[in-house]
């Protein structure tokens, strides 16, 4: 029972902290930290792109990735103590993740050889950037539900419907798409995986506001798109399975929802005086704060035993999903009760007025979508209870029907 | 990164789960719910035989000096099955007592009995619900003699050996703790009745009883909150283990009861409670693990890491002993359903060595400390 990382691990951190101490600098105050990456202009964009190709070439992209994808083939273990390490830093987020975390993978797995050497490199240097189209709007947490069409014409598809949340769409050179090439077949059965071009003739691209105003989620309309068949990923039919491989390489991410936490709030009790005593004397605030002082160690020592699996060979199973369920919601109930400290001022979400440089209320406003993305609540509590507890599963009335005879209530 | 128990102590689980599931099953502990025994005498000799209560005293105090990652093992193994038997009294508290404050003399005398389970030691830190916290304790001694009432005692009726927290009029009234053997004259010893009668707890009463005090005569004001913080990790893995089995419980009963035509574990009304269980359950093994390390390793944490790992492992044990009878719905509120055995459990550990409220500010009061003094660090580790 230790923290100690073998001899290899060790040296390997050490050359990836000193890496990022010349190359980026540390996260530690508040008003930094909350910088979400992902940023709506170009200069942002720029930036990031330039910030992947140095990071590629110094050999820290794909790191457990196979020699012959231009990876270093190292264990899994190190992308996650790379990762770990990187956190500590201030480093544009939000654009390469779903590209290297989700369709790297699927690449790997289902495209030809040809293709991964033509898409790959760029991919790790973040000269393309790369998106994933499976929600809709009538298929959420449903994703098998989807309607997005694909009609096969001679050498290529056709693809007509619309997607929704899709993250980055706007920024994206490519993406991956799954759609349903027969409706007359149960829904898991009738999809088909895809990769295209997103600059392709027939799609259009609409930026989503959401309640914290800016967001880099989109709607993207899909009028007569055409893919050639070569960029189907995987058998006619073999879209879900496609679809859930792509989902289980996300377990090696970290999964924790960014936004104000223990430490933001412990950082202003300690400055703030209630009922003229210091905020941190208040009974109520101490029992809160214990509460996620816990939660929030609980899952760091969480990622040192996942670390200690990785380190063994094993793979993360869906247990991971306890760090989402968890951080998210703590997310928002750490800023919400900070911004209650603050009583009527609590509403001021000004940076130049409101504590933290208002990193509690951005939160606030934030947090709500880090409970459904990529995976909501509900969903999450469902895996855990069905694939971890071995719990059965629910009386399906979807499963078998065709699914243009599925109910669907009000189009 | 090796942050999870080797395969030695992986192996010795092993042998302890095999040897406890023969050993000590439900109907084991529902005869000390139904009779008057203060404890289950196979197991406790079974667990004798296997050197368990010297698990973490030096070779050359008699025990076998494996360490704290091997007793937290057996502590989470005993959990699992709320064994009836007064190991946490001897082995967590009378043992660590003598170990921590006692001076060589009396390690010599009295850890080789402890060791071998051939005597059977507790700690008197309470006073009853009145009176509170040990910092307004009013059991006292006067010329070398103890006076006052202690309650309640886990143990206290069959302990061969006292350890009473009681005040020195000598010296002005400091805090120290005190060795006593219960043939001495003066002592008064009844069993209350409690909420988990599975673990028997007593009153005693000191009339002017001889009492010898541990180590040299020190305060030991800061050794019992350091006697406290070793404890508190080995009861956060009793918990854990029991809050491991009694999910393990409710999800058979849930896969296994029909309603409405359906196992009532495909609802996920059933299904998202046990789900939140499964997640307290991680977070507390989580907590505990890192407690475990700071205990085996003396590590400067251990205060804030053992708080954590306590109020952790008491919310998880606890909302899963609740919840456990609520998925067995009717049965599971009846005197012949094993789910009151957790339920029980649950709130006793839950009090024992204070309640989660005073282990919260035990730990704030770390966090502030640690911020003052590393305000760069605030609120890490």
């Amino acid at each position: 029972m230790d923290f100690t990382d073998t001899q290899e691990e060790a040296q390997f951190r050490q050359k990836a902290r000193a890496w990022l101490n010349a190359n980026a600098s540390r996260s530690t105050d508040t008003t930094n930290k909350f910088k979400v990456g992902g940023g709506d202009d170009a200069e942002a964009l720029r930036e990031a792109k330039s910030w992947q190709a140095r990071k590629a070439d110094a050999g820290w992209v794909g790191i457990h990735w196979p020699k012959a994808f231009g990876g270093r083939e190292l264990p899994p273990s190190y992308t996650v103590i790379y990762r770990m390490e990187e956190t500590n830093y201030l480093v544009p987020r939000g654009y390469f993740e779903i590209g290297l975390g989700m369709c790297a993978p699927v690449m790997m797995s289902y495209a030809t050889a040809g293709q991964v050497k033509q898409y790959l490199p760029r991919m790790m240097r973040g000269e393309n950037v790369w998106c994933q189209l499976f929600s809709e709007p009538s298929a959420g947490s449903d994703v098998a539900g989807i309607r997005t069409s694909a009609r096969r014409d001679g050498d290529e598809w056709v693809i007509n419907g619309q997607k929704v949340w899709t993250s980055g769409a706007h920024f994206s050179d490519f993406g991956i798409l799954v759609a349903r090439h027969d409706t007359t077949l149960p829904k898991h059965k009738g999809l088909t995986f895809f990769f295209l071009d997103m600059k392709s003739r027939g799609i259009e691209i609409r930026r989503i506001k959401s309640i914290p105003g800016r967001s880099n989620f989109c709607e993207v309309f899909f009028d007569n798109v055409r893919i050639p068949d070569a960029q189907r990923l995987g058998d006619v039919g073999q879209g879900w399975q496609v679809a859930v491989t792509t989902l289980m390489h996300e377990r090696l991410a970290v999964g924790q929802a960014s936004g104000t936490n223990f430490e933001d709030i412990f950082a202003l009790v300690r400055e703030l005086e209630l009922d003229g005593k210091p905020a941190i004397k208040d009974s109520l605030v101490r029992d809160k704060l214990a509460d996620w002082y816990v939660r929030d160690k609980g899952l760091q020592y969480g990622q040192y035993r996942m670390l200690t699996k990785i380190s063994r060979g094993e793979m993360p199973g869906p247990e991971a999903s306890v760090t989402k369920v968890v951080s998210a919601v703590q997310v928002q109930q750490v800023s919400s009760f900070a911004m209650e400290l603050m009583d009527v001022a609590g509403i001021i979400d000004d940076p130049r007025l409101s504590p933290q440089s208002a990193a509690f209320q951005l939160s606030f406003l934030a947090s709500p979508g880090y409970r459904i993305a990529g995976g909501s609540d509900e969903i999450l509590r469902n895996i855990i209870a069905e694939r971890v507890l071995g719990m059965p599963g629910d009386i399906r009335v979807d499963k078998d029907l065709p699914y243009n005879q599925l109910p669907t209530g009000a189009r | 990164m090796n942050f999870d128990f080797s395969e030695e102590q992986k192996m010795l689980r092993a042998v302890a789960r095999k040897f406890l599931k023969e050993n000590c099953s439900p109907g084991v502990v529902r005869r000390m719910l139904d009779g008057d025994a203060p404890y289950d005498e196979k197991l406790w000799k079974g667990i004798c035989e296997l050197d368990w209560p010297g698990t973490a005293v030096p070779e050359s105090y008699g025990g076998i000096g494996y360490g704290y990652l091997e007793l937290c093992v057996l502590a989470e193994e005993l959990g699992r099955v709320i064994a009836p038997i007064p190991f946490s009294s001897s082995a967590y508290m009378a043992a660590e007592a003598l170990h921590i404050a006692g001076n060589e003399r009396q390690r010599k005398k009295y850890l080789p009995r402890l060791a071998s389970g051939e005597a059977i030691g507790t700690c008197a830190l309470a006073e009853g619900v009145t009176i509170g916290a040990h910092w307004h304790m009013e059991t006292i001694v006067r010329d070398g003699k103890l006076h006052g009432t202690n309650a309640p005692v886990a143990d206290g009726c069959v302990a061969d050996l006292l350890i009473v927290a009681a005040r020195s009029s000598a010296a002005s009234g400091v805090l120290k703790l005190y060795v006593v053997e219960p043939s001495e004259k003066g002592i008064t010893r009844e069993t209350i009745q409690t909420i988990d009668p599975t673990r028997p707890h007593a009153r005693v009463t000191f009339d002017a009883v001889a009492a010898e005090p541990l180590g040299s005569g020190e305060s030991h004001e800061r050794l019992i909150e350091k006697l406290k913080d070793r404890a508190a990790v080995l009861l956060a893995f009793e918990q854990l283990g029991g809050a491991d089995a009694a999910l393990e419980m409710a999800t058979e009963y849930a896969k296994s009861r029909y309603a409405f035509g359906r196992p009532i574990g495909s609802f996920q009304a059933i299904k998202h409670k046990l789900a939140d269980a499964f997640i307290r359950n991680e977070l507390a093994r989580s907590n505990c693990y890192f407690a475990a390390w700071a205990l085996s390793s003396d590590a400067e944490e251990l205060p804030i890491a053992a708080a954590s790992a306590r109020i952790a492992a008491t919310e998880a044990f606890e909302y899963i002993a609740a919840e456990n009878i609520q998925t067995h719905g009717g049965i599971g509120f009846t005197w012949e359903s094993d789910c009151q055995l957790f339920y029980r459990r649950s709130k006793l550990l839950a009090l024992t060595l204070g309640s989660v409220r005073s282990w919260k500010n035990r730990l704030i009061d770390q966090l502030e400390c640690q911020a003052s003094v590393k305000p760069e660090l605030a609120g890490v580790d």
